[in-house]
């Protein structure tokens, strides 16, 4: 890579603006002064198979077994799939379904092992710190084995993340953490910035991208300023910029912040890659450095404790399959009892159920908001047709027309107004007059249309394998009359010589039969062989 | 603390977003009915007590039908009456009507836009047309000479009706005794100014007479101003967008300067269109009613432009003197497909940056 003057080739410093979003109190003070605090280890630990988008983990333990800190109880399964590790030391005691952190408030496959206190580390593999200089697949098979996720959420397997069939051109690293409580990327950033910056760089090493933008809502200047000493100490790296952005939500959307940083808008549908760009989450980017450099898998992660009901707020550095009540303890539990209980931030976050659900790679703020912090928004009233939600939409949809459509149950017409294409962000929901709950509106409609959707490729499937049967059928009966008519023929050969056009009658007849049957043999195969290929299940 | 607290918590669960809520509709409703105050006070100090008598009326009329309409579709009552939208659509009514209608006529306008215009299509949010707009054409159609029979502002008049003199008058159709109503009423700037053009005045004359202001006419130029200030309130607390109001009186602006430019003895300046009639109160108040108007920012600014052509072109060459109700009920049909055509291009769909 030609090193030209970094000023005038990455020396940007124009922002872009998205349309919309909102202004909102961040609240980020309650919890921003406390550093990340590690966690007493829990008694019991409930690791999920999946803890992210794809397949789930195979299960590589049994009940009974001895498991160290660090080992991988989950091989992925297949390229868009994560491992797992235990995150300490002790037995397997269970593999069942338990409840995960999940809107759907489903239990799902987890490995839960009983702590024995040691702490004691698997044997780990070598660290990369020759990187630049080493096989890309090698960092990615490590990536891949460190099961590491994308962490600001999204949750999809970073190593998938880590090769681009297009040239990339920008790397972004989301550093925004724009919805508001939320503070463990921050305190991430502030504590952890050699790492961020290691793992940016191998991340750009990996994608031969030209340089690296790091995101950060100008609300953290602390991390903004940790960043940019870590990166004058490292000496000077022309590819790699610190970039305050405005503070507005939802600035730290994949799209806005790209949009925010570069100027351009990701094709609705398409991935960024298709404009150059990949992005990284801070987290997931220190996440890559820990696994490249040190060998370690992703078995802690920071989780931010937050919201006036809590006794003791604070970013703590939580072994993934933590009970939630565990980290609640370590807070001195609740002041009062929550309104709401929530996984994320109060923008998009979803409600949990209970306390015993454990903490997953993607979990990032365990929210408890008081009644005054989560009032009852009372009953929904009629769309008044304001147009408030479509000012704040920072997809330029249309939410109130989405809304009436989903409402009337007409999901076609709500697609027609790109009811994909909604990032359920909540700006709109937030503003909207009539206090309606929108978001829950696209996500029953988005739901339908999925379940429609499941439904008619299962019913496309038993109508094929009802095919396949009937064409069997035919063939066999095809097959016994076309037998029978033999026979008949031989028998009647005498008495067919005087009637030579009922022998080409019937010879056509049979021939046809036969094209006929091997047609149908054909089409049987190919619909058998369409029944075999399985649903893919993207989560 | 923590396990007992796990059931309440498992009934509290609701979608995103869950933090508090910046406004609701009736605070948007209150903010509305604030911004008519200045309004409706000069409009009282230059027409007298009927206009408060009405106001009064038609809020109780507009409830009280809000409410049986409410319970004949057996949905509760008090949510809906609490949104205050039958309060704004009686006192926009009650700002558009002569100030001494008879009562029933203000009954009927109410039932009218209650229970036909607003909740036969299924109340707030569902009426394709502005109810308050709609009685007040209805009426004007229905009874030409009660709806157009309008006082003289005070300044050009006698005698001020007292408050029983007002509520007589309107109750009973009582006149006060040896007063007639050549006496007290007077045909509206706009009215007035028809007429004398008609009579082939040119505008050099028409200046001169009694009623001639120096915006609108006197004391409706006034009545305007209020509620542009009224209107600038709503802006300026975001209860509004500009795109409406400034889309209206920018296109009658520019009409009506266009042809005065041309025929300045045939055509009033623009001035007057703006100050005279329901312009303003029409731009900033009934055109901006958020259920009947275009939704789409593009939308909205061709919503608003065309009521201001309809305006200028009905009010230059139409049947009626003014035509803002005429106007914004007519482009209500048309909000639907504005909004069609107008749709933003969502993030990602590629569009010209
Ligand atoms: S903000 Fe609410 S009331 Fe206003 S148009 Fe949107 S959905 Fe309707
Ligand atoms: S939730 Fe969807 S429709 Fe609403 S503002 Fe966000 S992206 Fe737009």
């Amino acid at each position: 890579m030609s090193v030209t003057n970094p000023e005038s080739e990455h020396g940007q410093s124009r922002l872009w603006t998205f349309h919309g979003g909102l202004h909102l109190p961040d609240e980020k003070a309650l919890s921003n002064d406390q550093p990340i605090e590690p966690l007493r280890l829990p008694p019991l630990l409930v690791i999920p198979l999946r803890q992210h988008i794809g397949a789930p983990a195979r299960p590589g333990v049994r009940v009974g077994d001895q498991v160290r800190k660090g080992q991988v109880i989950g091989t992925a399964d297949g390229y868009v799939s994560a491992a797992v590790h235990a995150s300490s030391s002790g037995t397997v005691i269970a593999i069942e379904e338990r409840r995960i952190p999940h809107p759907s408030g489903l239990p799902a496959p987890c490995v839960v092992i009983a702590t024995d206190g040691q702490d004691a580390w698997a044997p780990l593999p070598a660290p990369l710190t020759d990187y630049p200089h080493l096989d890309p697949a090698l960092l990615r098979e490590r990536v891949h084995w460190a099961g590491v996720v994308g962490l600001g959420g999204g949750a999809f397997p970073t190593s998938v993340k880590l090769r681009s069939e297009r040239h990339i051109e920008t790397l972004i690293i989301n550093g925004a953490e724009c919805e508001p409580y939320i503070t463990c990327d921050d305190r991430l950033m502030r504590e952890r910035s050699v790492q961020v910056l290691e793992g940016a760089r191998i991340i750009r090493t990996l994608l031969g991208a030209e340089r690296v933008l790091i995101g950060i809502e100008d609300n953290k200047p602390a991390a903004i300023a940790a960043l940019s000493a870590a990166l004058t100490q490292s000496g000077p790296d022309p590819h790699i910029r610190i970039i305050p952005v405005p503070t507005r939500y939802p600035s730290g959307g994949e799209r806005q912040l790209i949009r925010i940083l570069t100027g351009r808008e990701v094709p609705t549908r398409g991935l960024p890659a298709q404009i150059g760009v990949a992005c990284q989450n801070v987290a997931t980017t220190a996440a890559v450095a820990d696994a490249v450099l040190l060998g370690r898998p992703l078995i802690t992660r920071v989780v931010t404790v937050t919201g006036r009901a809590v006794a003791r707020l604070g970013n703590l550095a939580v072994p993934i399959g933590t009970p939630l009540s565990h980290l609640v303890a370590h807070c001195g539990g609740f002041r009062e009892t929550p309104r709401r209980l929530l996984c994320g931030g109060p923008m998009m976050g979803f409600a949990l159920s209970d306390l015993e659900i454990p903490i997953t790679k993607a979990f990032n703020c365990l929210l408890a908001l008081t009644a005054a912090e989560a009032p009852d928004p009372g009953p929904a009233l009629a769309c008044i047709r304001c147009g408030r939600c479509a000012e704040v939409c920072p997809v330029r949809l249309l939410p109130q027309q989405l809304y009436w459509h989903a409402r009337a149950k007409a999901f076609d017409r709500a697609q027609g107004y790109n009811l994909f294409d909604c990032i359920e962000c909540g700006c709109c929901a937030q503003v909207c007059p009539s206090h309606i709950p929108l978001v829950q509106y696209y996500r029953f409609a988005k739901n339908a249309i999925w379940a429609h959707e499941e439904e008619r490729r299962k019913a496309d499937q038993a109508r094929a394998r009802h095919q396949a049967r009937q064409a069997r059928l035919e063939r066999l009966e095809q097959e016994r009359q076309s037998k029978l008519r033999k026979k008949r023929e031989i028998l009647d050969d005498t008495t067919a010589a005087t009637v030579p056009g009922q022998v080409a009658d019937g010879d056509l007849d049979a021939r046809r039969a036969l094209i006929e049957a091997a047609k149908q043999r054909a089409a049987a195969k190919k619909a058998a062989a369409q029944s075999r290929i399985e649903p893919v299940d993207l989560g | 603390m923590a396990p007992n607290a796990a059931p309440k918590m498992t009934a509290a669960i609701l979608s995103s977003p869950h933090g508090p809520r910046a406004n609701r509709v009736d605070q948007v409703m209150l903010q509305v009915l604030l911004a008519l105050i200045p309004g409706v006070l000069v409009m009282t100090w230059f027409f007298g007590w009927g206009l408060l008598i009405n106001c009064v009326l038609a809020i109780l009329f507009a409830t009280a039908a809000e409410a049986l309409v409410l319970r004949l579709r057996r949905r509760p009552v008090l949510p809906t009456l609490g949104d205050y939208s039958a309060v704004v659509t009686a006192v926009l009514f009650a700002c558009a009507i002569p100030p001494t209608l008879p009562w029933w006529l203000t009954l009927l306008g109410m039932v009218f836009a209650i229970m036909l215009v607003k909740q036969l299509y299924g109340g707030l949010g569902y009426n394709p047309f502005n109810p308050a707009m709609a009685a007040y054409v209805f009426l004007l159609i229905a009874y030409p000479v009660e709806m157009t029979n309008w006082l003289a502002p005070h300044l050009l008049t006698q005698h001020h009706l007292s408050l029983t003199e007002s509520w007589r008058l309107i109750l009973f159709g009582a006149l006060p005794p040896d007063l007639s109503w050549d006496a007290l009423s007077a045909a509206t700037p706009l009215e007035a100014l028809r007429g004398q053009l008609r009579e082939h005045q040119v505008m050099d004359a028409i200046r001169g007479a009694s009623w001639w202001g120096s915006l609108g006419g006197r004391g409706w130029e006034w009545v305007s101003s209020a509620f542009l200030a009224g209107g600038l309130y709503l802006l300026w607390r975001r209860v509004i967008t500009w795109r409406i109001p400034v889309a209206m009186l920018g296109s009658l602006l520019m009409l009506a300067g266009l042809f005065w430019l041309i025929d300045p003895q045939h055509h009033p300046n623009p001035a007057f269109h703006l100050w005279s009639g329901a312009a303003m109160l029409g731009a900033f108040f009934i055109a901006t009613d958020p259920v009947t108007a275009s939704t789409t920012p593009r939308g909205q600014l061709i919503f608003g432009a065309m009521i201001g052509v309809l305006v200028f072109v009905i009010r230059t060459w139409g049947g009626y003197p003014d035509a803002v109700a005429f106007s914004v009920l007519l482009l209500n049909i048309a909000a639907p497909t504005i909004d069609h055509y107008t749709q933003p291009s969502v993030f990602g769909h590629g569009r010209k940056s």
